[in-house]
């Protein structure tokens, strides 16, 4: 198998033993079977199924954009759009925080980028430790589906860092399809914004880094 | 026993199934979501979810938990049928659930719950069938983990004749023994997930209407299979 190719729940993908089921797949006797709807792929006799749709899966290593849900005695309840509950602890938070007021540092309703470091039974563990991440104080955030992150991102960021130089502002995207926006001004900001919701619209075209030049060309008359 | 050359009121053959749709995405705001049809049968299915279950004690930790809402338009019968749920609606929400609880992998996403809403926009019977036809698209569509594909379709028996998805007229069949309606649903590889009878049948009948309907399944699942596959390239000529 070369090409990439949509399959569905049940389908096979390929046969024989050499194969090895990776994510969204599944193995029945020497079949390789697609568990869900999908691009299936083979890499190195690997065989997973990359989704297209669907709610955010959280992986270990995702760097997300939350809100504050609740705040308990040692730390805060983020709602980062997954059934699973996440939990960011005092430990995890740069710097000396108050243990009696913790709202002084993250109030409920703000919103942060954050980075998964455990996904476990009780549920899902964030850290604001690190470059990027922390409490966001200005700009717009705004939401596209999970599965079109990574056409946003484009091949090494080649996407992301167009809409950066074109618009000014600066730009992170969660990978729970969460974007914070912020620049100079409110313009560049809604320009920037234009131009993620055009990309997701259509984020199954091919050679569209060119389009969305093209686009910004025509955008900025 | 049944006659291969049997005429039906609608000039179909005794195995023909009415002209089949199927289309997924039509709602963009569910997480997935689809149309099928047979004829003039319409539903809609629309999932939301795997999500948090509320309320709490609805939760399982063990296993996640398959919603099915089954709902008939007020006007999607000649005469008015008051909205909002009754014995009917209710009865089939649940056949509905079980129909395809053994083929969505519930066990993956403990305490959440995966809502199933299904309308019928326009009913010439058949709905239960096309409502878990839509909804097995609709899964499918929302990424959900499924073992298998779901197609259903019913069997009816009018008098003594087997006939391959049955309409309104066919159903109010009143000569001889009168109508017998048999709703199936089958998995892909040929497993049966879902059987009623309304009415009488005998054994050796029964094993052929089973027969009947695994042929017509096999043509539901490739209508199934077809719209999941083309909703991409819909998308590329945007």
């Amino acid at each position: 198998m070369t090409n990439r190719e949509i399959v569905i729940p049940g389908e096979i993908i390929v046969e024989g033993e050499k194969y090895l089921p990776g994510e969204g797949t599944e193995r029945r006797g020497n079949k390789i079977v697609a568990i869900r709807y999908g691009l299936a792929e083979e890499s190195k006799e690997l065989v997973k199924v990359i989704p297209l749709s669907g709610v955010y899966h959280a992986r270990r290593g995702n760097a997300i954009i939350g809100s504050v849900e609740n705040i308990t005695f040692n730390g805060w309840q983020i709602d980062i759009g997954t059934p699973e509950n996440a939990f960011l602890p005092l430990s995890e938070v740069p710097g000396f925080v108050n243990k009696n007021s913790l709202d002084e540092v993250m109030n409920i309703r703000d919103s942060l980028v954050a980075k998964i470091i455990d996904i476990n039974k009780r549920g899902i563990d964030l850290t604001i430790k690190g470059k990027g991440l922390g409490k966001i104080d200005e700009g717009i955030i705004m939401e596209i589906n999970s599965n079109k992150v990574p056409r946003i991102i484009g091949k090494e960021g080649s996407m992301i860092n167009i809409i950066k130089t074109e618009t000014g502002c600066n730009i992170t995207v969660g990978q729970n399809g969460l974007i914070w926006i912020s620049g100079d001004s409110t313009e560049n900001e809604l320009l920037a914004k234009k131009a993620i919701l055009f990309i997701a619209e259509k984020s199954y075209i091919e050679g569209l880094t060119e389009e969305v030049k093209k686009w910004f060309e025509k955008e900025k008359k | 026993m049944t006659k291969k050359d049997f005429k039906r009121s609608d000039g179909r053959k005794f195995d023909e199934v009415r002209k089949m749709t199927a289309k997924v995405g039509v709602i963009p705001n569910a997480d997935g979501s689809a149309m099928f049809s047979f004829g003039d049968t319409i539903a809609i299915a629309a999932v939301y979810g795997p999500k948090k279950m509320h309320p709490q004690h609805l939760q399982n930790p063990e296993k996640g938990v398959l919603r099915y809402t089954y709902h008939m338009m007020s006007f999607s019968v000649t005469e008015r049928i008051r909205p909002g749920p009754n014995r009917r609606s209710m009865e089939i929400s649940k056949i509905s659930e079980w129909a395809l609880e053994p083929v969505v992998m519930i066990d993956k996403y403990p305490g959440t719950v995966i809502d199933v809403h299904v309308n019928i926009l326009q009913a010439n019977a058949s709905t239960r069938c096309a409502g878990i036809n839509a909804a097995a698209l609709a899964i499918a569509h929302a990424g959900v983990s499924m073992k298998d594909m779901v197609s259903s379709v019913s069997i009816g028996k009018l008098d003594k004749q087997l006939v391959v998805d049955v309409s309104k007229d066919e159903e109010d069949y009143e000569e001889g023994e009168g109508a017998t309606d048999i709703p199936i649903t089958f998995t892909d590889e040929g497993k049966i997930t879902h059987i009623q009878v309304d009415g009488s049948i005998e054994t050796e009948q029964l094993k052929e209407a089973i027969q009947l309907a695994r042929k017509a399944c096999k043509e539901i699942y490739e209508v199934q299979k077809k719209a999941l596959k083309e909703s991409l390239d819909i998308n590329k000529n945007k």
